[in-house]
């Protein structure tokens, strides 16, 4: 059986190139195990303030700087008349002057609803109109844009850069969240990546990420705190580190609350200082945000900073603040961030004090009264000689890499939580939860339901985020029709919901009638999200991919399918098809793998979707038996106890 | 060997169906198991591998839930002697029980006005512990040594009384600590 290898790049290139299959035939009728292929990998911290790509290179995890020697990616887009816009530096020395078409902190608009961003919206100058979907969309002089597609303009620039500096495609990526970031916020970000072009294997945590970068440089196992303070987000998570495996004891945080919010407490002081009223417009509130900011990095270094501030008058204002009132000033906000370092205590199950190591993220926890305030709650001083910035890009990038399948004996593992609790809206607008925060994913719940009226078939579920008791107090994740319920009389349905949290911490919802086992087809009307066809429109309209034909595109994403499982299916037949399988599993198996090889190198991607479909089938009992060996494997350490 | 997806809890751990067991050991199984499964080690995998290690994994988290948790392990090995706890199911507890349920109770509902609430809270989540602890032990041995499930039924409903008063607790001692602080 003649089997294609993957090439990295083979991706980009038409299958029935001849010189492209000749370089394909190198598969050695005598090998044993296929060598393993370095694939591109990258880790990306998409950040309010700053975003930041990093990659492993020769067994490093480093940060990839642009052409000028930047690290950071300052996470600003600003759109132009002509339709193009620009990202980064160039981008945000513009803010003051284009407030409304230079997007900042759009990360705080991630799956938002147009409700929640009008009360952002006092803080966030732009134009929002309502957008068919349930995202709202910012008025800019390029168009209308959504959140989602700003940070794709984002993670594009940064998926640019990887890719110049690693010299070929990225095979795919890790992108961190805040640990806190609900089931919402999670999809716009993964659809972003996707707009992006990007394959993201998973959506990681920022404080798992920063702990695997920890962890990495100092080994030793513990607990460790992360306390991540990002320009608009707050995480706290309590990890236990065990021999190379990462498990997440409780995470908390809050959402909105960030470093921005520092430079919002300075910058109503210096109005006040400066006599400014209280109606600015967006012009001078972005320079005094601006002169905030840049106060409160001079004043980790010093006690004292010069201000200087434009008014609209024409008058240069000049003033000084000290450390000391910067400290009263941000000391309230501080003081916010321990609740939910009380509550992470607690739902671990520890006492402040058994917490081992301390790790400071985020370019805010810098400021010296926040590690002296977070030193003063955990009863010891945070470390101090991890790079804030980079160490959620650096954690990702190793994840990133393993993940590609560059490290197969890597013996790193993060089990991650999920952060708020799972409910189901009831009677009289009450909330009953399925899945408490903190449960470890993946996870998956079930419940049964029936029908209350004669011949009903379809069925609504609207399920919510958060810890209330009320429906209105939590966050609307999204609503799930289940139709083709075989029609019955009333209350004889047994219909079975199952809940599943994925690794990324996302939510999917499967349905089935048990007494008739029919499959209930589910419509998923996101509260705050891009449904599945906004996004192939998205996708569709992009300027980078127009020049693409959708055909083509769903060609290539079978053939890169149908690869993987032929190379898998490949390595598995040589290493144990003898010991799992009879003679006729086996020849089904090749029969199929045959025909999808055939149809590989073919254009019909109809045709190569049923073949994978086929040799699926044919082989499940065969991978079934595969992984269930693993696990007796992994167990045949430990003495059997004998049992009934 | 059967199918994950079919195996008990225990079986999955490779654990006697025993109330005592030795979490060290739990755990260690745990992460040996995730260290195969895991969708980590399936990300560049194809679809079929990629779903099959989402539910082997899935289970494998919610045996572990299970089986760490001394109430709901206590209410599964119920469940597979056949003496299921439903969910509305009442206990027939005897009065002397009762009583000091509502005595804890009303402990916890004038916490607010001692002179130092938090200390107050810490000695009733305290004596909850240890009462709970004796639950624990009772459970063992009814379950372990004597197999009288109609006594363990009797312990598991009690236990669920006190966790419910211990959640009362940690939500009363959330609350003080974000007045105060």
């Amino acid at each position: 059986m003649y089997l294609p290898r993957v090439l990295q790049s083979c991706t980009r290139l038409l299958p029935c190139d001849p010189t492209i299959m000749a370089l394909l035939q190198i598969s050695e009728p005598g090998e044993t195990t296929a060598p393993h292929l370095h694939r591109l990998a990258a880790g990306i911290d998409l950040g309010t303030t700053n975003s930041l790509v990093a990659s492993v290179r020769s067994g490093t995890a480093d940060t990839l700087p642009d052409s000028e020697g930047r690290h950071l990616l300052p996470s600003v887009v600003r759109y132009r008349e002509d339709g193009g816009h620009q990202v980064g530096a160039a981008a945000k020395a513009q803010a003051t002057l284009d407030p409304l078409n230079t997007i900042i902190s759009v990360k705080r608009l991630m799956g938002r609803g147009l409700q929640d961003v009008k009360t952002l919206g006092s803080n966030l100058p732009y134009e929002f109109v309502s957008g068919e979907s349930a995202m709202p969309l910012i008025h800019t002089v390029a168009g209308e844009r959504s959140p989602v597609q700003v940070s794709a303009d984002i993670l594009d620039e940064l998926r640019r850069r990887a890719e110049d500096t690693l010299g070929g495609e990225l095979s795919g990526v890790v992108i961190t969240v805040p640990a806190y970031f609900d089931d919402a916020q999670r999809q716009a970000t993964k659809d972003a990546g996707k707009l992006a072009g990007l394959n993201v294997l998973r959506l990681l945590n920022e404080p798992t990420a920063a702990a695997v970068a920890y962890g990495l440089d100092r080994g030793g196992d513990g607990v460790i705190a992360v306390y991540d303070l990002g320009g608009g987000t707050f995480d706290i998570s309590i990890l236990r580190l065990n021999q190379g495996v990462f498990e997440v004891m409780a995470t908390a945080g809050d959402s909105a609350l960030g470093g921005d919010d520092m430079d919002r407490l300075i910058a109503l002081w210096i109005m006040g200082q400066a006599g400014v009223s209280d109606d600015v417009n967006h012009s001078l509130q972005r320079r005094l945000l601006h002169e905030a900011c840049a106060a409160k990095e001079k004043l980790t270094e010093c006690e004292e900073a010069d201000l200087s501030l434009h008014l609209d008058n024409g008058i240069q204002w000049q003033g000084k603040l000290t450390r000391r009132k910067m400290d009263e000033l941000i000391e309230p906000l501080v003081k916010k961030t321990l609740a939910p370092c009380r509550r992470a205590l607690r739902d671990a199950g520890i006492g402040a004090g058994e917490v081992e190591e301390i790790i400071m993220v985020g370019g805010s926890t810098r400021v010296p009264k926040v590690r002296a305030m977070v030193g003063g709650f955990f009863g010891r001083e945070p470390l101090l000689d991890i790079d804030p910035d980079k160490v959620v890009a650096i954690g990702a990038a190793v994840q990133a890499d393993i993940l590609a399948g560059n490290k197969p004996e890597d013996e790193m593992l993060l089990l991650d939580v999920i952060p708020l609790s799972l409910g189901i809206e009831t009677m009289g607008g009450l909330t009953e939860k399925i899945i408490p925060r903190n449960t470890t994913i993946p996870v998956a719940r079930a419940q049964e339901f029936t029908t209350f009226k004669d011949g009903q078939t379809a069925m609504g579920l609207h399920i919510v985020q958060g810890e209330r008791e009320l429906v209105e107090d939590c966050r609307s994740l999204a609503r799930f029709e289940l139709r083709d319920i075989p029609p019955m009389t009333a209350g004889a349905a047994r219909i079975r919901v199952s809940y599943q949290v994925d690794a990324d911490g996302l939510l999917s919802v499967t349905a089935r009638e048990q007494t008739s086992g029919v499959q209930a087809h589910i419509e998923v009307k996101p509260s705050y999200g891009l449904t599945d066809k906004e996004i192939e429109t998205m996708l569709r309209n992009s300027l980078d991919h127009a020049q693409d034909d959708m055909e083509a595109r769903r060609l290539r994403e079978q053939q890169v399918e149908a690869d993987r499982v032929l190379e898998a299916l490949q390595a598995a037949l040589r290493e144990d098809g003898d010991k799992f399988l009879n003679r006729e599993e086996r020849a089904a198996i090749e029969q199929a793998a045959d025909k999808l090889v055939r149809l590989r190198n073919g254009d019909e991607h109809r045709a190569i979707r049923k073949a994978i479909e086929k040799l699926e089938s044919v082989s499940t009992v065969y991978v079934d038996r595969r992984m269930n060996a693993n696990i007796q494997k992994a167990m045949a350490g430990h003495s059997v106890d004998e049992f009934k | 060997m059967p199918p994950i997806l079919t195996q008990n809890h225990f079986e999955l751990f490779s654990l006697p169906q025993r109330y005592v067991l030795e979490r060290a050991q739990l755990d260690a199984r745990y992460r040996d198991m995730q260290r195969s499964v895991h969708p980590d080690r399936y990300a560049s995998a194809s679809d079929q591998e990629r779903r099959i290690s989402m539910q082997q994994t899935t289970k494998i988290n919610e045996a572990y839930e299970v089986l760490k948790d001394p109430l709901k392990r206590g209410r599964y090995l119920l469940e597979l002697r056949g003496h299921a706890i439903e969910d509305q199911q009442s206990s027939h507890q005897d009065p002397a029980f009762l009583m000091r349920q509502m005595e804890l109770r009303e402990n916890l509902a004038e916490i607010r006005e001692q002179d130092d609430p938090l200390q107050a809270l810490d000695r009733l989540a305290q004596e909850i512990r240890s009462q709970y602890g004796a639950l624990e032990s009772a459970l063992a041995q009814a379950l372990d040594d004597d197999a009288e499930f109609e006594q363990a039924v009797t312990l598991v409903l009690r236990m669920q009384f006190f966790k419910r008063l211990q959640e009362e607790v940690q939500e009363l001692e959330a609350d003080l600590e974000d007045e105060l602080y």
